[in-house]
């Protein structure tokens, strides 16, 4: 593949340090006096998250990487992957594992939309949206009067994620929550 | 922008009344020469007139050549404000076109001349009781390591300890200059001076013993908010000690693959002519300014930056 030399380098660039697929998150040139200029960048890992610095001689080069993102749809999970499919029509499917998955498998819904990061056209990161509508599969029934938890109960979701809800909530209501902080935010009507 | 224009103004109008006070001199040298630097580490423009039998010329990367040739030809105590040229890296610190301040104080010495930087930084910057630090104790006292007699192997393991850096060729300057910049800078106070430079980074500066008898760099760099502002020296005035850095330059320059530059030997004739013992020092007008109008970035205080 491609490679960039420093002055090239800027936020947002995909990149192979040391083998693993990195995006660049800032660039910056340090040129003492009478020295030389070095570039001191800053990555993310994409297949961990991991931010990490690291100095360049100017003039130096690092392998470009093939990543993508791209939005994808989900469709299932085989106990082993998480199966998506290309938005794009092409109807093209990737196979997801645990590591990919992450996090990520708390707001999973069939035929929503998800930000898959593609290495080489393989699936290293999924990120859901923002927020998601899941539906409520098994809480308690609320008891009028009960404020023992401060007027929220635990709920699992139709994803297997566990979130505390008010008491009013039913199994089988849809509800919309945040997928950065795990909190409800309200009832969707169906 | 216009804050930042009018600034400018301001602070070159200052600077002018401070020199004329002092009785130091204004001079224009020129921006155009036959020779350049040799400098590893600095890249000058060259230029070419459109008739291609002209040799080309070089735009100065700072006034101190020619403001030397003034000071042997008997010129007395002499500032510029001029322009510099340096091709190669933009940052947030650097325009390939900025602005020095630059004077000449046949004389005196390199305290004596951290005085004068002080006053004008008073006058300019409101700033006062700045500290002055030598290379060595830094390095001591920040990182436990001395700088001019740790060798380049252990160097290279502390310096690889503390900054995620692998490339190959570093030297001990190299070395040095990343503790300097990641570890030490960021520790230092608003404003001081830093001197008696490791002898491989004395430039055009003399090397004299210190207090212990190691022979440094008679040189000072002025720091602002965690930016090199001002760079000053004792000036060689030795002709052949001068002659023997810059030819060092060319080997060194011939080995990183670079061009061959043309020798100043104006500058070496008006060295052997004789040039008064004196301080000299460059200051960033434009890192000034920056200072001055809380600005993060060079483009915040130049009209119309490059690139």
């Amino acid at each position: 593949m491609a490679s960039y030399a420093t002055n090239e380098f800027k936020s947002g660039l995909k990149v192979l340090v040391d083998g693993e697929p990195c995006s660049i998150l800032e660039n910056e040139v340090v040129k003492p006096g009478k020295g030389q200029a070095f570039n001191r960048v800053k990555f993310r890992n994409l297949r961990n998250g991991r931010v990490w610095e690291r100095t360049f001689k100017s003039g130096e080069s690092i392998e470009a990487a093939d990543v993508m993102e791209i939005d994808m749809e989900y469709l299932y999970a085989d106990g082993e992957f998480w199966h998506f499919m290309k938005t794009d029509g092409s109807f093209e499917q990737v196979a997801a594992d645990a590591s990919a998955i992450s996090d990520a498998k708390d707001w999973l819904k069939e035929q929503d939309v998800y930000q898959v990061i593609l290495w080489n056209e393989a699936p290293i990161s999924v990120s859901p949206p923002n927020f998601v509508e899941l539906e409520v599969a098994e809480t308690d029934p609320g008891l009028k009067g009960d404020t023992a938890q401060g007027g929220t109960k635990p709920a699992t979701l139709s994803s297997g994620a566990v979130v505390k809800v008010p008491l009013f909530v039913n199994i089988g209501d849809v509800l919309r929550v945040d997928t950065r902080t795990g909190e409800y935010q309200n009832r969707v009507s169906k | 922008m216009p804050e930042s224009l009018k600034l400018r103004a301001s602070v070159l109008a200052e600077a002018r009344r401070f020199f004329a006070e002092r009785e130091v001199m204004e001079v224009e040298t020129p921006l155009l020469g036959t020779s350049t630097v040799t400098d590893v580490h600095l890249q000058s423009f060259e230029v070419r007139a459109h008739d291609p039998s002209q040799l080309p010329l070089f735009l100065q990367t700072s006034p101190e050549y020619t403001m030397k040739r003034l000071l042997a030809a008997g010129s007395g105590p002499i500032y510029q404000i001029a322009k510099a040229f340096r091709a190669g890296e933009r940052s947030r610190l650097h325009n390939p076109e900025f602005t020095l301040i630059e004077w000449y104080r046949p004389g005196f010495s390199l305290a004596d001349l951290m005085d004068e930087v002080q006053q004008l930084i008073a006058r300019l910057l409101c700033r006062q009781n700045i500290p002055r630090y030598t290379y060595g104790e830094l390095f001591r006292k920040h990182l436990n390591l001395d700088p001019h007699a740790i060798a380049l192997q252990e160097l290279r393991q502390r310096c690889k300890e503390l900054i995620d850096v692998r490339s190959a060729d570093l030297d001990a300057t190299d070395y040095l200059q990343l503790l300097m910049g990641k570890k030490i800078e960021p520790r230092l106070p608003d404003s001081c001076f830093v001197y008696e430079y490791p002898e491989a980074q004395a430039a055009l500066s003399v090397v004299a013993p210190d207090a212990e008898g190691v022979p440094v760099a008679q040189r000072f760099e002025f720091y602002v908010d965690g930016m090199e502002l001002a760079n000053g020296y004792l000036e060689l005035t030795d002709a052949a000690e001068q002659r023997a850095r810059f030819e060092r330059d060319l080997v060194r320059r011939q080995q990183l693959g670079l061009p061959a530059v043309p020798v100043d030997e104006e500058l070496l004739a008006a060295l052997e002519a004789g040039l008064p013992s004196c301080a000299g020092v460059a200051l960033g007008l434009d890192r000034l300014l920056m200072a001055l109008g809380q600005e993060r970035d060079i483009c915040g205080v130049i009209s119309y930056p490059l690139g």
